[in-house]
């Protein structure tokens, strides 16, 4: 079943090698990783060398080569939020589920980043979640927020 | 191919279109050191250790010659006050990394850079990348590649085609100018038993 997939996305841009990029984004969205066997295969059925493909998903942060939570949450840490308060807001989250930014908790649910600035500044401070943005978040608020996630 | 005459160091040389200065000094036996340039290899411009100054048309800058192609009346110091002090803090920068690299010291000794002048960050690789390029464009192998970025950024063999290729090869090791590569080697080959 894993195998068809990559090989579905493979083909949909016809193997070719100046689509890397947009290849592994398709397979980091589809598993929220780029497993090593999906490197392998990108790298056989395009014929571009490991060591590209090694130096690209390390390279750009949109990659992963661990699973990532079926949630991403971004705690922005920017100059503004740090101000109105985000480094209260980012502890209870962490007390919430339990992991630290750049961590993934063990039921694959949420994986926590921090993020430097995500332009809405007056909205601080800020939490957004799988692309939805949680405005003027207070730390109590946040395990209302969390809820609503599975 | 055009016939492009300019000068280096007060010299006329007379050099093809499209070569680099570096190429146009070497052919008139002017050394500029270099790390990251090797023959076989595309020029790469990472280490500008090759740093010299350039005039044309009255504006003078600096130049890496192992890329900078050769240009009608261009003006080439190799060696100026400028490019020597531009050298010695490159050469500083180089040994906080690799403070025991030989092809460093030499340099080092000649253009005067102190190795403890910055604080030490022993990543013992200066990521010239010719070990990376010379897998990649003579030996084709691929076996070695960059990974991560920025300070971050490092070399790293790929346990699978390095097991299959690098024991009988091992054409980058006297490359490197810091045998970090080795090292690296010796680590990725622990893990592959």
């Amino acid at each position: 079943m894993f195998e068809d997939k990559v090989d579905e996305i493979i083909d949909q841009y016809q193997s070719d090698p100046s689509a890397l990029i947009q290849i592994l984004l398709a397979i980091q969205r589809e598993y929220r990783w780029v497993s090593k066997e999906a490197i392998d295969k990108v790298s056989k059925k395009l014929d571009v060398p490991l060591n590209r493909i090694h130096h690209i998903v390390t390279f750009y942060k949109a990659f992963s080569l661990i699973p990532k939570g079926r949630h991403e949450i971004h705690v922005c840490t920017g100059t503004a939020c740090h101000v109105r308060g985000a480094p209260r807001l980012l502890d209870s989250v962490q007390d919430l589920i339990g992991i630290k930014p750049g961590e993934t908790d063990l039921d694959l649910k949420f994986t926590l980043e921090t993020v430097g600035c995500v332009g809405c500044c007056a909205l601080g401070p800020v939490m957004v979640i799988d692309g939805e943005y949680h405005g003027k978040m207070a730390p109590a608020q946040s395990e209302a927020v969390l809820k609503n996630y599975a | 191919m055009n016939e492009i005459i300019l000068q280096i160091d007060g010299r006329k040389v007379q050099a093809k279109e499209g070569m680099t200065v570096l190429q146009a000094a070497q052919s008139i036996g002017i050394n500029i050191p270099t790390l990251c340039h090797h023959e076989k290899l595309e020029s790469y411009g990472a280490c500008r250790i090759c740093i010299v100054e350039a005039e044309t048309g009255g504006r003078t800058r600096l130049i890496a010659a192992c890329v900078y192609p050769v240009e009608e009346n261009m003006a080439v110091r190799t060696r100026s006050e400028k490019v020597d002090k531009t050298r010695k803090v490159l050469l500083e920068e180089l040994l906080a990394h690799a403070p025991d690299s030989v092809p460093l010291q030499a340099l080092a000794q000649e253009y005067g850079a102190d190795k403890d002048r910055f604080e030490k960050e022993p990543s013992f690789c200066v990521l010239c990348g010719l070990c990376v390029r010379y897998c990649a464009e003579v030996k084709k192998i691929n076996a070695i590649g960059f990974s991560d970025r920025g300070a971050k950024r490092e070399i790293s063999f790929i346990p699978e085609i390095a097991s299959g290729n690098c024991w009988d090869c091992k054409e980058c090791f006297p490359l490197c100018p810091t045998s970090y590569l080795q090292a690296a080697y010796v680590l990725i080959e622990a893990l592959m038993r």
